[in-house]
């Protein structure tokens, strides 16, 4: 396993922030330009076939405010790579992966619908686990865990 | 009243003049729960179709950042409600590490025991309803008679017969009660009973098998970049099984074999799904056998809880229990991803810490959710009937695929 | 609307309140007697299934805990044909305006079974996704709690309710008879 990573971090630690492995799992750090360019080298030169994962951390004190993660993993060399990237809040915008992965419509839609950030390329951001009419991002920090946006009327 | 529908379509009626539409779900007998689908039909084939989950969307990320590392177990317990013992065991997995806690032996054997007991149950419910969704009543109260055998036996282990909350972080609850491993022998004698009696009940059963033959295929390569995995992945000929690509709990020791199917097709799906659980009883009798003695919990003040009369006598253990209550366990700053080989699939979980005792950030990566989105492809080009053996066998569960 | 229990008042003569005949009174009561039973033991329900407690509907519904024995082992998928709706599982904000229509869709004589307590009060969900309990949108007859219920607490709401069908009023040809 340590010589896939040593590859890596080889072959990408150029553009990369930073790259540590943790917990059997290589954490790559980039800035959201060099996405794209890193996702498609993963998949086309080193085999991390299946996309795993997209989501987002919210961390409100700080500059930028949003982190992106992605997870990948090959199923030829059995390891897990981490993708992290920071944008800001008033343009939390990264590309989309949706020409390389299928599974990215969803995954996306679902990072879109919690945290607004918009994937560039993505067809089709409605809301998938919430609803038309909600207003707000609810994983977001600043969002009260209680505030409810009720459909249909109460009756008392 | 006129009731606005949750979410707008993807297609309307008037692009496609020669299709009709029609809405399945989400209050459907067959979606398992609450999935919508909005198929565009000619005539009988499916056009294309448009999968809207979220209908059981209950806010479980946010609910478990306002809980500690322990008080959130019950939460991640109602994600895959049908093998609730492996949601616990993953998250548990996934804060040990975190923690760098090292569970003991026992522990392990134990939790690989138990996985596989939830794997047979998980893949019992979906047999039974994929099989009574077609029509065959029979097999579904056979099969739902052995889960119930099960579930009682669970419950005479952790109290209760479905969402178990049985994990804890640096061990289990309770050790297994006297007699336990004899009625589990006698539960695997009675399981392969029946399950003799579905096989020659479905598998060469003519109507079965036009109805399941070639219907919902998918390839590979298709399934990859689609994210499948589990059962779906295996039965389109990949061996991929992250009990045997990455080992983790027990299984680097026992000696079991990966069903993979032939097709891709939804009779695959059912046959590689009966082989699994005739594997996980052929690995719990293995476990039985292995399993060690030794306490169940490790011996780390910062996650176990200690003893009773410890905490009613001294006044460090007092301190201990009272701090690991209310501000709940620390762990130390950092992020993990850890997976488990669940009964759909790889069920990930991501972790950010802030060495507090809630989490910062709290993610599964659900099985189930992906593989909704990979469902058009396995359900454009067929018939409106093929949707419900197609669902049935992708097994989408509503708690996970929505959280 | 759900079958409610009417309150009478006894007047201090130990007539009638109604101002009717004797043999009427007990003509009607034996009338609602007797379709009471009919309908207690022929419950057709649908099941709005959401989430876990799927499972211990699945195990009611199935040897050993038969919902059979009482009449209600047959679920009708349609509203316009059933008269019991189980709502079982969690229901979300999202999925609230299908439950109503739902229930505007049966016909009367109808009754609401809440199974579990994510449908009798959000449960542990306590956030922004969930309905709070489904008694804020629909009227409910007979609260099951349990995370999930066992199947005997079930049965035991299937009898209740069966009990409160019995008492009831139930006018058939006119609306006070």
């Amino acid at each position: 396993m340590a010589a896939i990573f040593d590859t890596l971090q080889q072959a990408l630690g150029a553009q990369a922030l930073d790259a540590t492995v943790a917990h059997s799992t290589l954490a790559l750090r980039l800035a959201p330009t060099e996405l794209l360019g890193t996702a498609k080298r993963l998949k086309s030169e080193f085999a991390f076939d299946l996309f795993l994962d997209v989501t987002a951390v919210d961390w409100p004190g700080q500059q930028p405010r949003f982190e992106v993660v992605y997870h990948f993993y090959s199923t030829t060399h059995h390891v897990r790579v981490r993708v992290k990237t920071r944008v800001p809040e008033e343009d939390p915008g990264v590309d989309s992966l949706v020409a390389l992965y299928g599974s990215a419509h969803f995954m996306e839609r679902e990072c879109h619908d919690m945290y607004g950030i918009v994937f560039r390329g993505n067809p089709d951001l409605r809301p998938i686990l919430l609803y038309e009419g909600f207003v707000g991002h609810p994983l977001r920090k600043d969002y009260p865990k209680e505030r409810e946006q009720p459909l249909v009327r109460y009756r008392t | 009243m006129i009731i606005p529908s949750p979410v707008r379509p993807a297609f309307e009626a008037s692009d496609r003049d020669d299709a009709v539409i029609v809405n399945i779900g989400p209050s459907h007998p067959a979606t398992h729960g609450t999935l919508q689908v909005i198929a565009a039909l000619d005539g009988e084939k499916v056009k294309r179709v448009d999968v809207h989950c979220g209908y059981l969307h209950r806010g479980f990320e946010k609910e478990c950042e306002a809980h500690t590392w322990h008080n959130l177990i019950p939460y991640v317990d109602r994600l895959n409600y049908c093998s609730a013992l492996i949601n616990d065991f993953a998250y548990c997995e996934a804060v040990e590490r975190l923690m760098d806690i090292e569970i003991t032996p026992r522990c392990r054997y134990l939790r690989t025991l138990l996985s596989e007991y939830s794997r047979i149950a998980d893949h019992l419910t979906c047999i039974a309803a994929s099989l009574m969704e077609m029509g065959a009543m029979t097999a579904f109260l056979y099969l739902v008679m052995v889960r119930d055998y099960i579930y009682e036996h669970l419950a005479g282990l952790t109290g209760a017969r479905v969402t178990y909350t049985y994990g804890r972080i640096g061990g289990l609850a309770r050790d297994l009660p006297e007699g336990w491993l004899e009625r589990l022998d006698e539960i695997l004698e009675q399981y392969e009973v029946f399950v003799a009696r579905i096989h020659g009940l479905m598998d060469r059963n003519r109507i079965f098998i036009d109805r399941t033959r070639n219907v919902g295929v998918i390839a590979t390569a298709d399934a990859i970049n689609w994210g499948f995995t589990g059962p779906i992945l295996r039965s389109t000929g990949a061996p991929r099984d992250l009990r045997k690509d990455t080992p983790y709990l027990a299984y680097g020791e026992l000696d079991f074999e990966v069903p993979v199917g032939i097709n891709g097709d939804n009779y695959d799906r059912y046959y590689v799904r009966m082989r699994e659980m005739d594997e996980s009883v052929h690995m719990i009798r293995q476990l039985m056998e292995m399993l060690p003695g030794g306490p169940i919990n490790v011996d780390d003040r910062r996650c176990t809880f200690p003893e009773k009369h410890l905490v009613y006598s001294e006044i460090e253990s007092l301190i201990n229990h009272f701090k690991l209550i209310i501000d709940g366990p620390r762990v130390p700053a950092g992020e993990v991803y850890a997976a488990h080989e669940a009964p759909n699939g790889e069920l990930g979980f991501y972790l950010v810490s802030t060495g507090d005792g809630t989490p910062y950030k709290m993610h599964v990566r659900s099985p189930s959710f992906v593989h909704m989105g990979g469902l058009a492809r396995l359900l454009e080009g067929y018939q409106l009937a093929d949707i419900i053996p197609t669902f049935g066998s992708v097994n989408m569960i509503g708690g996970e695929c929505d959280r | 609307m759900a079958a409610t229990i009417p309150i009478r008042t006894i007047p201090a003569s130990g007539q009638p309140s109604s101002g009717r005949h004797a043999a009427f009174e007990y003509l009607s009561t034996k009338k609602d007697e007797l379709v009471g039973w009919a309908r207690k033991f022929s419950i057709f329900p649908y099941p709005f299934v959401t989430a876990c407690c799927a499972m211990e509907f699945m195990a009611v519904s199935s040897t050993p805990y038969d919902t059979d024995r009482f009449g209600a082992a047959l679920p009708r998928f349609s509203p316009r044909q059933s008269d019991l709706l189980m709502v079982v599982g969690t229901v979300t904000h999202k999925q609230a305006p299908i439950l109503l229509k739902v229930y505007e869709q049966m016909c009367e004589p109808k009754w609401v079974m809440a199974f579990g307590v994510c449908a009798t009060s959000g449960g542990f969900y306590q956030n922004y996704a969930t309905l709070l309990g489904i008694d804020k949108i629909i009227p409910v007859d007979i609260y099951v709690p349990g995370c999930p219920p066992r199947p005997e607490t079930v049965i035991d709401g299937i009898m209740r309710l069966q009990d409160k069908i019995a008492r009831s009023k139930h006018p058939i040809l006119t609306e006070k008879f």
